[in-house]
């Protein structure tokens, strides 16, 4: 496409005057058609050049194509904060390709340099357009609207017409009629002519303005949460309690600037926790954490956890993530010594069912190896004896089992190693195992309902299937940047709706006589960017000034039936 | 309630039988466009002129160029087209209606509900914009987007009403969904449109306008038109990424965590952004700005067909 290709009155380049005159030119940078490269040499004119480039309408654009075009790997190939596994899976699948890729930034392109930079300049090019933009605007605040030019011709919408309201009465009306616009009246040397200037809508400018400042103060506000935030995510089982200080999280992550003083103390105790399900479909229908929140002042408060409702306190939120049965169990050594005893959480492996996987770890055993049971808890268990299989036919706890391989040995708890509490590090262990009814080598499962009390296999001691809590999985995170980014995305969103639909116009209306003393009004209205009203606004101004007879019936009835925009379609060489 | 699933059913097959007769006697009233209708741009040309010769500084007739001209010729199949696109949103919203009763919550909350609900959405602003304009020329292309989408919904994308898990329990559904689900409709309505400006546009720079063509507004009004529809899409969506942080925000606990589809929504609110600074920087006006717009309908269809589909995402609400 050749350069400076306009399709037909687009952006009518011989505007008799941009309605916001020099002030808020909004394409003055290209317009202006930069120099093809710096004037003169040296450091000082080749920034100046980079500069007014860079703060160019042109290159603002070609920004934000890059963003948009820089996003998209983010949804080709997986991302390390999103998705661990997957990449993991990558590097399995793509051995060759996947350092490449990590080197790139691939995996985590929100937090690549090239990302960074593209926005980082996009953000830089808007502050050097909007700071000047926002200077002008307030100066034009300030200023009466501009003189209106001697002759009316070349704006695409105007009107002249004798009128029956004597002079000084027109000029009144006008006055009266441009009620809410922003006025300067000339009045010519003989006097005999009088001018006036009207301006309105400088609040789409300033929309504008906000909408672009707001996008910083969003940036801004973004940045800073990402230094102060934290975020921990912890299991606490029904009855139990949870602080909130670092050492009880499972799992913790802050910002660089996170203050650990900064966790306010408040203590949470999970009395309940209730699940439905849809009975038609079995999706989950509804989950419901009760709490009894101690907040640091000793007061207590029950509480309620909902997916979709988290919990509010101490500047930070609690939310419902996950939930499963901890079945409580206790197993005795071979002479009968507790060597475990509590809850014990198993991970939900199929959402439909439930079939959970758990490891129950037995390190206090006074006599013998230490024991490891690991294998999956059923809440309604339906074993099919002809493959010796068992599995879970709901998510409900009618029919609770818990089916268990057993091991010996030495847990590797002592190595000062931190261990995965849903694995079971089998490395110094062995299986117990025994010939199975083919006759052939098998492991020996152990299966146990509530209130059951089952011996191990080998003698090794007992198992007993106490209780059914349930457990949740909360996250806690803290970001006091919330509010702020709420606010600056609300404020960028006013913004931009004042900017698009707010209408500011010109409109210039000259009243003065002819020969034979009749009045003779001439006018012109002009805006900003598209303006469908335009012209009825003007007919709006003049409407009072006009002969009775000036407006013809089909005038009258194009306005009532609203054919005036169709109109104004037509009028092809509007400003766009 | 499985009844009322199954007369939902039958009405959005009715509405589609409608669409599928709108679009025929659209096509019909396309077609002979531009044999009845005198070319709109050398008319206001004219007018034009004629106006810049009389106005001096002396009381002439204003400025109103094409207030006399004559009464467009009666268009039948256009009005055969508009009743039965008419019967068909009707019967389309009955459907969504009857559906929300089936599933007893907001008949948006799966893939198939939100195509229902976008095609209503771009029917009712074609026909809105009818009412202040004669856009009838448009109605061909509504009508078979809206045909296609519905085909699409009941052949692929189409589930049992039923109850929304937990984490779609939240008024933000209403809200969010409904105003993402209204903003494609009018993207649609607005590429649509800029499509038209396009073909347009390469028909007069090669000189060889067709005669369906060249009965269309002029390139520059259909440009307009284009953008004010695009303006409101834009403010919607703005809506949509803010709404969606919020809900995101109660759900998962952040705001923002680059998802797939947040990233393509993303992405789409910034190929819009660039529509809208296309429109006001020299050289990228006009035909290059018309491209964004398909540019972001197009990115709306990949984020609402590919990412569902087949993308990994949290926002996995398909439902298929
Ligand atoms: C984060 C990057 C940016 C985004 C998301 C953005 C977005 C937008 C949007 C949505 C509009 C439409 C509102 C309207 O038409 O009034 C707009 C208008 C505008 N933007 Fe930006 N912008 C960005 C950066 C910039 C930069 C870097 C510049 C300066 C070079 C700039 C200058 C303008 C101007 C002058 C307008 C007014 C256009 C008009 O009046 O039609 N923007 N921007």
């Amino acid at each position: 496409m050749s350069a400076g290709y306009r399709p037909e009155g687009l952006v009518s380049g011989d505007d008799p005057e941009r309605p916001d005159g020099d002030s808020t030119d909004t394409t003055r940078p290209t317009a202006q058609a930069p120099a093809p490269g710096p004037v003169g040499f040296g450091p000082v004119a080749w920034l100046r050049w980079t500069w007014r480039q860079l703060t160019s309408m042109r290159v603002a654009l070609l920004l934000l194509l890059l963003l948009a075009v820089v996003a998209l790997p983010g949804t080709f190939f997986p991302q390390r904060p999103q998705d661990p596994a997957r990449v993991a899976q990558y590097y399995l699948d793509n051995p060759s390709l996947a350092p490449v890729l990590e080197r790139w930034g691939l995996f985590d392109v929100f937090a690549s340099p090239w990302f960074s930079a593209v926005y980082l300049l996009l953000f830089l090019s808007l502050v050097g357009c909007i700071v000047p933009r926002s200077l002008d605007h307030i100066k034009a605040l300030r200023r009466p609207p501009p003189a209106a030019p001697s002759r009316f011709t070349r704006f695409p919408v105007r009107d002249a017409f004798a009128s029956p309201v004597a002079r000084d009465e027109a000029v009144a009306t006008a006055t009266t009629a441009l009620k809410g616009y922003r006025l300067r009246r000339t009045d010519g040397a003989d006097g005999a002519v009088t001018t006036l200037s009207a301006e309105r809508g400088y609040t789409r400018e300033s929309g504008n303005i906000v909408f672009h400042l707001a996008l910083v103060g969003l940036l801004i506000a973004v940045g800073y949460g990402t230094f102060v935030h934290y975020r921990g995510q912890v299991i606490v089982v029904e009855g139990d309690t949870f602080a909130n200080s670092q050492v009880q999280y499972d799992s913790f992550e802050s910002g660089p600037w996170f203050d650990e003083g900064g966790l306010e103390p408040f203590r949470m105790r999970l009395d309940r926790f209730t699940s439905a399900f849809d009975e038609v479909s079995g999706q989950a229908a509804d989950f419901r954490a009760e709490v009894t929140v101690t907040e640091p002042d000793g007061d207590e408060q029950p509480e309620t956890i909902r997916v979709n409702h988290p919990l509010r306190t101490g500047g930070a939120s609690v939310y419902l993530m996950g939930n499963g049965f901890a079945p409580d169990v206790t197993v005795t050594d071979a002479e009968g010594n507790v060597g475990f005893s509590g809850p014990v959480p198993f991970v939900i492996v199929d959402q439909a069912t439930y079939d959970s996987r758990g490891v129950i770890k037995v390190p206090d055993t006074q006599v013998g190896d230490q024991i490891g049971l690991s294998g999956v808890f059923l809440p309604t268990a339906v074993v099919d004896p002809a493959s010796d299989t068992a599995f879970s036919i709901s998510p409900e706890p009618n029919e609770p089992l818990l089916v268990l391989d057993v091991w010996y040995g030495n847990l590797g708890l002592d190595d000062g190693v931190p261990q995965n509490v849903y694995q079971l590090d089998t490395q110094a262990m062995q299986q117990v195992r025994a010939p199975g009814p083919d006759g052939e080598d098998a492991p020996v499962r152990v299966v146990v309902a509530p209130g059951q009390t089952v011996d191990l296999p080998d003698g090794l001691g007992t198992i007993t299937f106490n209780d059914l809590p349930r457990y949740v999985g909360l996250d806690l995170r803290y970001d006091p940047t919330l509010p702020w980014v709420l606010t600056f995305a609300l404020l960028a969103l006013a913004g931009l709706s004042a900017s698009l639909f707010l209408p500011r116009r010109r409109v210039f209306v000259r009243i003065g006589q002819d020969e034979g003393g009749r009045t003779v009004v001439t006018a012109a209205a002009l805006a900003r960017g598209d303006d469908p009203g335009l012209e009825r606004e003007l007919t709006r101004v003049l409407e009072p000034l006009r002969p009775a007879v000036g407006k013809t019936d089909q005038d009258r009835m194009n306005q009532e039936t609203g054919q005036a925009p169709d109109r104004q379609q037509d009028e092809g060489a509007r400003r766009g | 309630m499985a009844e009322l699933g199954q007369i939902s059913l039958y009405l959005v097959t009715a509405a589609m039988t409608a669409y599928l007769i709108a679009t025929i006697a659209f096509a019909i009233d396309f077609s002979r466009l531009a044999a009845d209708r005198p070319s709109r741009v050398s008319r206001t040309a004219d007018a034009r002129e004629l106006v810049s010769a009389g106005v001096a500084d002396a009381p002439v007739v204003a400025a109103r160029p094409v207030a006399d001209a004559p009464l467009p010729p009666v268009r039948r199949a256009a009005a055969i087209g508009q009743s039965t696109f008419t019967v068909a949103v009707l019967m389309l919203v009955a459907g969504v209606v009857t559906r929300g009763f089936a599933a007893g919550r907001v008949p948006w909350a799966n893939m198939y509900e939100f195509t229902t609900v976008s095609v209503v959405v771009a029917s009712v602003v074609f026909l809105g914009i009818q009412r202040r304009r004669d856009v009838r020329f448009l109605g061909t292309f509504i009508s078979l987007f809206a045909l296609l989408a519905l085909f699409l919904a009941l052949a692929v994308l189409y589930t049992d009403p039923t109850a929304v898990q937990p984490a779609l329990q939240s008024y933000w559904l209403v809200i969010h969904v409904a105003i993402a689900t209204s903003g494609m409709g009018v993207f649609a309505v607005a590429a649509t449109v800029s499509g038209l400006q396009l073909a347009k546009d390469r028909a007069i720079g090669r000189g060889t306008q067709g005669r369906i063509l060249s009965s269309l507004p002029t390139s520059a009004d259909l440009e307009r038109l284009a953008f004010r529809i695009n303006a409101v899409g834009f403010v919607l969506w703005t809506f949509v990424l803010i709404s969606g942080a919020i809900w995101a925000e109660h759900a998962w606990g952040r705001y923002w965590g680059w998802d797939a589809k947040e990233v393509w929504s993303f992405v789409i609110w910034v190929v819009y952004a660039a529509y809208l600074h296309a429109r006001s920087t020299r050289g990228w006006e006009g035909r290059r700005a018309a491209w964004f717009s398909v540019a972001g309908f197009a990115s709306i269809l990949i984020n609402y067909y590919v990412v569902n589909l087949f993308v990994n995402s949290l926002h996995s609400y398909s439902g298929v």
